[in-house]
């Protein structure tokens, strides 16, 4: 679904030059559901970013089920965004004026589907996530929890390839951020490919795959081989995660991974 | 329902700002207003002085014969000219460009009566071209012709209100009635009505000028010549003017320089120079009046400057959502256009309704009467807010398909 080889990305902020990806390799499969970790400052979100289509990238190159994504004008950017993938964001980014219906239906604004019959929809995608009777409340009226559901909903009602999620828990407790898991592991498992940027680790433990960026460059890959759905089942997966670790990873990018440093950077 | 969809977005912004976006469109009906305003008021100077002007075809030449200022070939100064009908004849004759002539008789007011009705009224014996000169309305019969010079007949043309006056009876249709101007009797051919600028106009008699000669001065006497110059270019009227002259002051023995001898008014001269003085008036105005609106556009403009700033993140989240730049460009230039569109209405109409009031209730003067802004000035008015909207949205606008989703979404 997603091929990158190669990649390299840095900033021009005034004189300072920022070398932020500095030649990434990635795979990632349809259906895969991937968690991108690393220290803030170390490239993940731009490398997100860089998925999204919601920025460039200086070298290497990019393909997004199977098309190559290079200098796209920003109106094609756009439209790709629309039909190929959701986004979903730690600070929710609902728009404060529309209610959850509205915002829901926002991307079908933009592939001009007419009023009612996106609404129509976007009523479907909230009674979906529980979140019905709460369609005509404004954002500002909505729990944390919630706002979130409304903008996962937002993200499916294109019925994307890839729904691009940048630390969708971390405006959240650890309860609800455990039901948000849940609910983006079963939107998963429809077939859509997950990716999470977090810096959470129990968050990351409940992906397929954690890929640790430091410093602009994939440090390793660990793969979570169980897959848990249940909060209660946390000791079990940390114990897989250093089960995994304690394997030489697989991918040639990874370096050697070295447990204490894990502990430090979660 | 695309495009309702796009108000609906419209709508809903400005409903969440309505404080910002009243006083955004204050600025802007408030430049409106004042435009309307100033070319309802110079509209109505140029009206109370082209009032003035009323009364006769604008291209006519106005020749009355005077007293000598000066001394020529061995004349004295203070010599009266007298303008015969040969003088009409030559002019006839000689200025060949000329469109209509006529000469006529100033013998002022003359008691005439109809019955037992009496009334003192203008009359001004005339050439058949006269009607033409002086621009009348024939409401009812003719006006004089060349057949009641040739044999010098005895009839008239009467204004309206001297039919009023004279004729008691609203039904009766004047016509073919004999009226006595002076002891003499003249049938009515015609009445005419004469958009001059006051009654007096109106209460005149026309009759032809050789039988006035023959019944009243047994003279061939003319007081004025007055013909009117056609197309003739502003060059050309120059020149037969210059002609004229130098021909009445070889005939009458004149110096050509001597202005009291013969004065002759141009009164296309007259209005072109008012023209041109409201030329410039009208110029003055526009540039005021846009100054103004430039002021409200400015505020628009800015206003609509911190409303992309704040929305940032918005258009950010529209954008990634899949938002074209186009799409959001066109969302802000809406609002812009609707902002001002809307509120440039109503400082229209209120200006308007202003003018309307003044036009109503204040006394009209000679020189200003009837302010009002017409349909012309409405059309551009409205061609002028659509452009300022645009203008006023599209930095604005660049701004906001300018913004990155990423940084807009950073963005706490």
């Amino acid at each position: 679904m997603i091929k990158i080889r190669n990649i390299h990305k840095s900033y021009t902020n005034g004189q300072m030059n920022l070398h932020v990806l500095k030649g990434i390799n990635l795979d990632i499969e349809a259906g895969e559901m991937i968690s991108i970790m690393g220290p803030s400052g170390s490239g993940k979100s731009t490398l997100l970013n860089i998925f999204g289509i919601l920025d460039n990238y200086d070298n290497g190159e990019y393909y997004l089920d199977g098309k190559k994504i290079q200098n796209l004008n920003e109106r094609k950017a756009a439209l790709l965004r629309n039909r190929m993938l959701g986004f979903v964001f730690q600070a929710f980014n609902l728009v404060s004026f529309k209610n959850a219906m509205e915002n829901v239906a926002l991307p079908l604004y933009y592939q001009k589907v007419p009023r009612r019959k996106r609404n129509k929809i976007a009523l479907e995608y909230l009674d979906k996530l529980g979140l019905k009777d709460w369609a005509h409340h404004l954002p500002n009226e909505l729990s944390g929890g919630q706002k979130q559901r409304v903008a996962i909903a937002r993200a499916l009602i294109t019925q994307p390839k890839v729904i691009l999620a940048d630390e969708p828990t971390g405006a959240l407790d650890s309860v609800t951020s455990q039901e948000m898991m849940n609910l983006l592991t079963e939107i998963n498992q429809t077939g859509i490919t997950m990716i999470i940027v977090t810096h959470e680790l129990d968050i990351a433990r409940r992906t397929q795959k954690t890929i640790r960026i430091i410093d602009g460059t994939i440090q390793e890959i660990v793969e979570n081989e169980v897959q848990s759905t249940k909060y209660e089942d946390r000791t079990q997966v940390r114990s897989n995660v250093i089960a995994s670790e304690a394997k030489q990873p697989k991918n040639e990018v990874t370096s050697v991974s070295r447990p204490k440093q894990y502990e430090k950077v979660a | 329902m695309f495009e309702l969809d796009k108000w609906q977005e419209i709508y809903s912004t400005i409903r969440k700002n309505k404080l910002r976006t009243f006083l955004t469109g204050f600025a802007v009906a408030w430049g409106i207003f004042m435009l309307i305003i100033l070319l309802g008021s110079g509209k109505g100077l140029e009206n109370g002085v082209t009032d003035q002007f009323q009364g006769g075809a604008n291209n006519g030449i106005w020749i009355s014969s005077g007293m000598t200022s000066k001394e020529f070939k061995g004349l004295q100064a203070g010599r009266m000219i007298r303008f015969t009908n040969d003088d009409y004849n030559l002019l006839k004759e000689s200025v060949r460009d000329h469109e209509y002539m006529s000469s006529r008789m100033f013998l002022g007011n003359i008691i005439t009566s109809y019955k037992n009705e009496y009334g003192s009224f203008y009359l001004s014996p005339c050439h058949p071209d006269y009607g033409n000169i002086k621009e009348v309305e024939m409401i009812r019969g003719r006006f004089l012709n060349y057949l009641d010079i040739d044999e010098f007949r005895k009839v008239a043309v009467i204004g309206e209100k001297v039919k009023q006056d004279l004729f008691k009876e609203p039904d009766t249709v004047a016509m073919g009635e004999y009226l006595n101007i002076n002891g003499v009797l003249f049938r009515v051919v015609g009445v005419f009505r004469d958009f001059g600028r006051d009654d007096s106009e109106q209460r005149r008699i026309y009759i032809p000028i050789s039988t006035a000669q023959r019944v009243f001065s047994g003279q061939n006497v003319v007081s004025q010549i007055s013909f009117t110059t056609g197309d003739a270019s502003v060059e050309e009227v120059d020149l037969m003017l210059d002609y004229t002259r130098n021909l009445l002051a070889k005939k009458h023995t004149f110096d050509t320089e001597d202005q009291r001898a013969v004065s002759i008014w141009n009164k296309n001269e007259d209005f072109r120079r008012f023209q041109g003085l409201f030329m410039g008036i009208r110029l003055f105005i526009w540039i005021v009046g846009i100054g103004t609106i430039i002021a409200g556009i400015v505020g628009v403009s800015n206003i609509m400057m911190i409303s992309v700033k704040e929305r940032t993140k918005e258009i950010g989240i529209r954008k990634a959502l899949g938002a074209t730049p186009f799409s959001i460009i066109s969302l802000i230039l809406r609002e812009a256009i609707v902002i001002t569109g809307f509120s440039g209405y109503i400082g229209l109409v209120l200006g308007i309704g202003v003018l309307e009031l003044i036009s109503r209730n204040l006394p009209e003067t000679d020189f200003f009467r009837s302010p009002e802004a017409n349909f012309s000035i409405a059309v551009g008015a409205t061609i002028l807010l659509i452009a300022a909207g645009t203008l006023a949205g599209l930095f604005p606008a660049r701004k906001a398909a300018r913004i990155k989703p990423i940084e807009a979404l950073r963005d706490e």
